[in-house]
């Protein structure tokens, strides 16, 4: 193949990469473009393997196979609830992947087409690239620990890790990182001690800048690390001067961007705010619920008042799926259609633990996607809905957030006070992730059903006659 | 002006543009296919594959290629992880279910 050919195959695999992403406008096209993404990425490995035919490729292929069967094998495995874990885990193995590069071109710049001793530009990008890909790495072992909240390591406590001086102790090692790829740009030789120092100061800063950050904000983080893996892939392909690299780096580093965004103006929150950490430090403490009264009902109660009703909104929160009560939700659905009664869903952007995660669970469940509508395009829907049927969620259907002077004041919720009959399931009257009251418990036309998600809609379904 | 432009400029002309393909394609992504929105960039920023592999092909075996060859097998796990945990997900988002009969023209009955 001549350059000019492997570069134009580079360029169709990009492009079809951007049909990948393209096609997640719709369910409907959704699939075919992921096809699209899989032969982009068959084009790209083949031709870069027709590139290196002369070389030793046994250890190419064996690696290859290797790691596609775990891929594979994880794929087909993992829990939909474990989506969030996944990611992180996949973030951090393009971090790790990036600095592997980046020390191999260092060893050997020539099987990259680089002149040795390295130029000066070539440097500059595999100190962008490596340091992008470490923190991605170490931040993402972090980020993915947690997420998974079993392993007893503080570093890997949901709540957020903060000491004195911690921005100056950063600020400090992200100049001294710097310095030290200063030191590898101007090193004569191969500058082997600048680039392992910057390495190892950008594993530890990768940790350092997670562990603040509490378990509630993990939907910014996974979109934050989601970025930073796109950029790290971004600046490996400055450094090999791969055109196809830059692009699909961009366009993920794009993406979690956007993300990140998304889902910090759905929490009210600055970036900044978000990665500075601390929030959520004092936890869920119980409120001052004991002189306000709760109306509260059973099962049956509210399987009569949802077979009554004309309309029925279901908010679901993260709670429902920890109760792994989708199917059961799903169930009473379809048995409230079969009577004649509109059953939509209404998910809040951080209604699960990653952005587009309640949607994820619910069609695990088989609920079809044409009932499942966003919160802009169902806000204006509760005023003339007869019941709101609230699963599991907290801070999201809190009206505090209209009321000036509350710490939560402006975050987008669903108008569920809105509707003619509220009916809330919690297991307890604790508070949410923002340890706040939620005054829409205690409103006349509320009824509070106590006890586990699931456990409830069984009952629900099993009283809907 | 005379000359070709350095790599490194035709780099960066590429990468800006590229910034402002995903943006504008990525804000066109329906909110609901965030999470396989999240798989799949997971598996195209497996591409760094690529890398990986000129890492791992020199003739002789030494230090660097050892690390190419660990770097082609953790961009494997992404790039066929990626791929295949996103089609497992977007084959579940399905419209009304025509089976398990009822439901039909229910939305109708409403108000």
């Amino acid at each position: 193949m001549t350059a000019n050919q492997v570069a134009l195959s580079y360029l169709i695999a990009a492009v079809f990469f951007i049909f990948a992403l393209k096609g997640l406008s719709h369910p409907e096209t959704a699939r075919r473009g992921n096809f699209f993404g899989m032969l982009g990425m068959t084009l790209a490995v083949l031709t870069t393997l027709v590139l290196v035919a002369s070389g030793n490729l046994a250890m190419v292929v064996i690696a290859a196979v290797i790691g596609g069967s775990i891929g594979a094998v994880i794929a087909r495995r993992v829990e939909m609830t474990k989506m969030p874990e996944l990611v992180a885990a996949m973030h951090s193995l393009v971090g790790l992947s990036a600095v592997l590069i980046a020390v191999a071109a260092v060893n050997n710049p020539v099987a990259f087409g680089i002149p040795v001793p390295m130029p000066r530009g070539n440097r500059l990008e595999l100190f962008i690239g490596s340091f992008v890909g470490a923190i991605t790495f170490s931040g993402s072992v972090i980020a993915f620990g947690k997420l998974y909240g079993r392993i007893k390591w503080r570093l890997f406590s949901s709540a957020p890790v903060v000491f004195a001086g911690q921005h100056i102790c950063n600020l400090v090692l992200g100049v001294a990182m710097i310095a030290c790829g200063i030191g590898f740009f101007i090193a004569p030789d191969a500058g082997w001690a600048a680039f392992s120092a910057m390495l190892a100061i950008a594993f530890l800063l990768g940790v350092l800048l997670i562990i603040p950050i509490g378990g509630a904000d993990m939907p910014v983080v996974i979109s934050m690390l989601n970025s930073y893996s796109g950029w790290a892939a971004a600046g490996i392909g400055f450094s090999l001067d791969n055109p196809m690299l830059i692009i699909s780096g961009s366009l993920v580093g794009s993406s979690g961007a956007i993300l990140s965004y998304i889902m910090c103006k759905a929490m009210n929150r600055s970036f900044f705010n978000v990665i500075l950490g601390g929030f959520g430090q004092e936890g869920g403490t119980a409120v001052d619920s004991a002189q306000k009264s709760v109306r509260s009902g059973s099962a049956e109660d509210v399987a009569f008042m949802l077979s009554n009703a004309e309309s029925v909104i279901i908010v679901p929160g993260y709670g429902l799926a920890v109760a792994r009560a989708q199917h059961a939700v799903k169930e009473m659905a379809h048995k409230l259609a079969a009577r004649g009664v509109q059953v939509r869903y209404a998910i809040h952007p951080v209604a699960g633990r990653m952005p587009g995660h309640m949607n994820v669970l619910l069609a695990e469940a088989e609920v079809p996607y044409d009932q499942v509508f966003e919160m802009e395009d169902i806000n204006g829907e509760f005023g003339a809905t007869d019941v709101v049927l609230v699963l599991g969620a907290n801070d999201v259907v809190n009206p505090l957030a209209h009321e000036k002077g509350s710490p939560i004041y402006g975050m987008p919720i669903l108008d569920a006070h809105k509707a003619r009959t509220v009916i809330v399931n919690k297991r307890s009257m604790a508070a949410g992730y923002a340890g706040l009251d939620n005054p829409l418990f205690y409103l006349d036309k509320t009824m509070m059903v106590f006890g586990d998600a699931k456990k409830v809609v069984e009952d629900i379904v099993k009283a809907i006659e | 002006m005379n000359g070709v432009a350095d790599p490194v400029v035709i780099n960066l002309t590429v990468f800006v543009l590229a910034v402002f393909v995903g943006y504008h394609v990525v804000w066109t992504v329906t909110p609901a296919l965030h999470t396989p929105l999240m798989s799949v960039t997971n598996a195209i920023s497996g591409v760094i594959i690529v890398g990986a592999i000129l890492a791992a092909s020199p003739a002789t075996v030494d230090f660097g290629s050892l690390m190419g060859a660990l770097a082609v097998g953790l961009a494997a796990v992404n790039v066929v992880g990626g791929f295949l945990v996103t089609q497992r997900m977007l084959a579940m988002f399905r419209k009304k279910a025509p089976r398990a009969g009822a439901a039909p023209a229910k939305s109708s009955a409403g108000h």
